[in-house]
């Protein structure tokens, strides 16, 4: 096994020096928090390590996120899988399909009980038998169950693991129904978005390789490091929103000047994700770089939450800025409701998360 | 016992059954199974959707402005086509026009998409239908380098150095024994014909694809802010443009443009120097290999794209051709008509829902669907563990929609033979060296290898007309025009109170329609009905087989318990299943618990 590729392989196989590696170690050491006895441990570990057997399982889905996967540009989608995990199992990547598809799944249920990461695209519908969904003739939710059984530990991607998504919109026809709701006995890291950022993908798993541990979470079970700030918090529009101008129609002059989308419907307010910070597709722009309003698909039945284009009328109030519609001398047939915005003074912002947490209990 | 379809296929279901469940390397889940006979030649396939998932009763009652984000996540491999779909049939139905640089951007995203699903469907789903990664390990890095020099000059990447070292990668891959995506793969089966050089040199663009594929849909994140599932809006785009205000930096400015620029240059490159050769070269091992037809010479449907100009659907304005073929007849062409009730309908005598009667079929303005899951008579297993379907009764979630009654394919190659059919200029040359460059006569395109030959040619294609569409928006923009969303009707108040419109488009999979009714500002009815609801089809109401099942009929196995040659043929259509499974539910009862906000 000693031919295995290790991270660092991979690293200096990049034409990365040891020098430089080690810098990697004690910046990673540092952005965690940690100390600098950590770092000859996190440099053995990505050293050392073999490659963590994965199985990536579909349900209910469209696919976006293993799109979203491939799309990863640092590290790249296929230096992780030639060299950071063994994708034993995907049946939207994978060559084997039918008989041989399912032995390699067993195989490695089999070999690395224990050992291995669930990741889980899609959800079970639960109607009809769960036969909306159809794995090897039989329900997804029983490839689910029994995957889950001797995983290390589930990755929910995307939405519709997380909370359901799209096909859990109402009336949810199917029943379709989220992972934890469905799998009560192990940690759960849902990893929401439809999709999610790539990056934050392959942050996610590079995390649990290089410390061997689950991820900071929060109440909802999604990593802190990537979803504990509002999109809002965080956007580069945000000084127009302070300064109250916004967009009043689409492309009209605001529009043109880059004002705030908040009255176009942004959900950028309530959303938590990195798509500000960390953006899109290696950091090449965001939805609302691009001019059109988050709408908010990281978070909890996001379909259901009254039209990609109405404006925000429940965010609560921190105080210090005017009531949006006052500031911007509301545009015609806007609903005047007592619309508030919430600042985002950082020392207030963990209060916040945790009276969004009890809302969204 | 045999069956003679009114297609022309003659059906023998005796031999030995062979399931294919999952059948992986697609989009969402499919089923397939075929009999074979005692030489191992398939006399019998059944195609089988295995999902459902109820998008359409969804949309029932919400805002229309909101439908595209909804349909867009029917798929995320060809993400924002079904969004563009969406919108056009919002706008058919409220009399929307866009704006020139809206219909640019539009198709400048959908020839994007195009142009990465098809690379992303050869190199990554299809690819390892023909070679062979494990063989790789025997190539002489040289002799790959002078193969790479021979077929594809132009590329940079093709020293021997560069070779040697993506071989001791894979080589350091397979040896450690963890073969991951590779694992359980066919890789001694005769049915793969490539020299260890040609494996070689295409598992190496297997690993270049796929970091080349995140280049190209940039364009779609400069424009629609994210990739996959980017933004899109209902009379225009919304992304506007300015290049030479206060606040240029909000908005597509001279960075944003040049950056476009440089992305359809590289795809441009990639596709000329890498995808294309690629393609001959595997396809010059395999031009032996001519199974697979099915519809494609028989029955085919395009729908048409691409409108040169803002709002005109027009057949000869439309850069990739609409018409349908039938009864093999490629001299007269059909025009399609999507709004006449007696042209497009769906049946479901064989699918898993119901419509009350046997034998009827509905128009997507009418369409209605009532799950109804039941295996027949002669399935083995039981209602959750099927081990054999019954395809004399309902066995697949995807409905069998027809033209005229016919089965028809829809997809890559299915526009080429149209366009061919038409004398259209651009087609008729690309297919014509084509088939001088590998040697075979026109029909040999009625084939696996031609369907996945066409994609290639159509995304070489749409490189330049992504040029084209950019080159057509600098020049409106430097001629004082920066519009991108035409708002007049944007308030719901501005609209009629019932309305109906149907929106059409070339998805990379083929023919794809949206059908709506608004009521009172809110969607009353909609209709999808998608690429793969025509290619995967089961049986209709006559008897008629769909164009998978058509496409695996007489094909030779080398190794009938390794179903290489299924999975070529199946691949070769790019199948998206979440697509297909589609629903729109009468049933009063769960209709009234959508929401109307």
């Amino acid at each position: 096994m000693s031919q295995i590729e290790t991270f660092y392989d991979v690293m200096r196989r990049q034409g990365i020096t040891r020098r430089s590696f080690m810098k990697y170690c004690s910046l990673t050491a540092a952005a965690l928090g940690l100390g600098p006895a950590y770092v000859p441990k996190i440099a053995e570990a990505m050293e050392t390590k073999p490659r963590t057997p994965v199985i990536w399982v579909h349900g209910l889905e469209c696919t976006c996120c293993s799109e979203s996967f491939i799309r990863s540009a640092h590290p790249l989608a296929k230096d992780v899988v030639l060299s950071m995990i063994s994708l034993d199992y995907d049946d939207t990547l994978m060559a084997a399909a039918g008989h041989q598809a399912e032995a390699a799944l067993m195989d490695t249920i089999e070999k690395y009980k224990g050992n291995y990461i669930l990741a889980v695209e899609g959800n079970p519908p639960l109607n009809e038998d769960g036969m909306y969904c159809i794995v090897g003739g039989k329900p997804f939710v029983e490839q689910l169950k029994m995957a889950a059984e001797h995983a290390k530990a589930i990755i929910s991607w995307g939405a519709c693991a997380s909370y359901g998504c799209v096909q859990a919109a109402s009336p949810n026809p199917t029943r379709a129904t989220p992972v934890h709701k469905v799998i009560l006995d192990k940690p759960i890291i849902k990893v929401p978005g439809c999709p999610p950022i790539a990056e934050v993908m392959t942050g996610v798993i590079t995390y649990m390789l290089t410390f061997d541990r689950l991820p900071e979470l929060d109440r909802q079970g999604r990593p802190l490091m990537f979803y504990s700030q509002r999109i809002h918090d965080k956007c580069y529009r945000r000084p127009h929103f302070d300064a109250g101008q916004f967009v009043e129609h689409w492309d009209d002059e605001n529009a043109r000047k880059g004002y705030c989308l908040y009255k176009m419907g942004c959900k950028g307010p309530t959303t938590y994700n990195a798509c500000s910070t960390v953006r899109w597709n290696d950091g090449v722009s965001f939805p609302i770089q691009s001019g059109h309003g988050c709408i908010g698909c990281s978070e909890d039945g996001f379909w259901d939450q009254g039209g990609f284009y109405n404006r925000l009328t429940t965010i609560k109030q921190f105080g210090i800025e005017e009531n949006a519609d006052q500031i911007g001398m509301a545009s015609a047939g806007v609903v005047a409701a007592g619309v508030a915005v919430h600042a985002a003074v950082s020392a207030l912002k963990r209060a916040q998360k945790k009276s969004q947490d009890k809302v969204e209990d | 016992m045999t069956i003679n379809t009114p297609n022309g296929f003659t059906l023998d279901n005796t031999g030995k059954r062979i399931v294919v469940d999952p059948v992986c390397r697609i989009e969402g889940h499919m089923r397939c199974e075929v009999n074979v006979d005692d030489q191992g030649v398939i006399r019998n396939a059944v195609s089988t959707g295995t999902m459902w998932r109820g998008l359409e009763v969804i949309l029932k009652g919400r805002d229309p402005r909101d439908a595209w984000a909804f349909t867009e996540r029917i798929c995320g491999v060809c993400t924002g086509t079904h969004a563009l779909t969406s919108v056009r049939a919002v706008e058919d139905a409220l009399g929307i026009t866009i704006p020139d640089n809206a219909n640019s951007i539009r198709n400048i995203m959908q020839l994007n998409l195009q142009i990465h699903d098809h690379i992303v469907h050869f190199y990554h789903l299809h690819a390892l239908d023909w070679v062979n990664p494990v063989n790789a390990l025997k190539a002489d890095p040289k002799a790959t380098s002078e193969l790479q020099q021979m077929v594809g000059p132009n590329h940079p990447l093709s020293s021997p150095g560069y070779f040697r070292d993506v071989q001791n990668r894979l080589k350091k891959f397979v040896e450690s024994g963890q073969l991951g995506l590779f694992k359980n793969g066919y890789w001694d089966n005769p049915a793969y014909l490539l020299p260890p050089e040609a494996d070689l040199m295409a598992t190496t663009h297997y690993l270049e694809a796929l970091d080349l594929q995140k280049e190209v849909v940039k364009i779609h994140t400069i424009f629609g802010g994210k990739n996959p599932h980017p933004n899109w809006l209902v009379g225009g785009v919304p992304c506007p443009i300015n290049v030479d205000g206060v606040g240029a930096v909000g908005a597509i400015n001279m960075e944003r443009l040049n950056y476009v620029s440089r992305i359809i240059d590289q795809c441009t490159e990639f596709v000329a120097n890498v995808y294309i050769p690629d393609v001959i070269a595997i396809g010059g091992f395999y031009k032996g290999w001519l199974y697979g037809g099915g519809l494609s010479g028989k029955s085919v449907l395009a729908y048409g794209d691409i409108p040169e100009n803002a709002n005109d659907f027009s057949a000869d304005q439309l850069h990739l051709p609409r018409g349908a073929i039938i009864n093999g007849n490629l001299n007269e062409v059909h025009d399609v008509d999507p709004r006449d009730p007696e042209q497009i309908q769906e049946f479901v005598d064989h699918s898993w829902y119901t419509y009350g009667e046997p034998g009827k079929g509905l128009h997507p303005w009418d369409g209605v669907t009532e799950p109804k899951y039941e295996l027949g008579p002669n399935a083995k297993g039981t209602r959750t563990n099927i081990e054999e379907l019954d395809e004399a009764a309902k066995y697949s979630w995807i409905k069998a929609p027809r033209w005229k009654g016919n089965a028809m394919e829809v997809g890559p190659l299915a526009r080429y033979v149209v366009g061919y059919a038409k004398g259209h200029e651009d087609i008729k040359n690309q297919v014509d060296g084509l088939l001088r460059a590998l040697d075979v006569p026109v029909n040999a395109l009625f084939s696996t290898l031609g369907r996945t030959a066409a994609r290639a040619l159509e995304a070489e294609y749409c490189t330049r007309l992504q040029k084209h569409f950019f080159d057509k928006m600098m020049t409106n923009i430097k001629n004082g025009d920066s519009n991108t969303a035409n708002v007049a009707k944007w308030d719901p108040s501005t609209w009629p109170k019932e309305a109906k419109g149907v929106g059409m488009t070339e998805a990379p999979r083929g023919a794809l329609g949206h059908w709506v009714k608004i009521k009172d500002g809110r969607i009353e009815n909609y209709q999808c009905v998608v690429p793969t609801t025509w290619n995967g089809s089961p049986r209709d109401s006559a008897g008629n087989i769909g164009a998978f099942e058509a496409s695996l009929m007489n094909t030779p196995m080398a190794r009938p318990e390794e179903p290489v040659e299924i999975l070529r043929t199946l691949h070769s259509f790019d199948p998206c299943l979440a697509c297909s499974t589609h629903v729109m539910s009468p049933d009063g009862s769960e209709l009234t618990r959508v929401k109307v906000r």
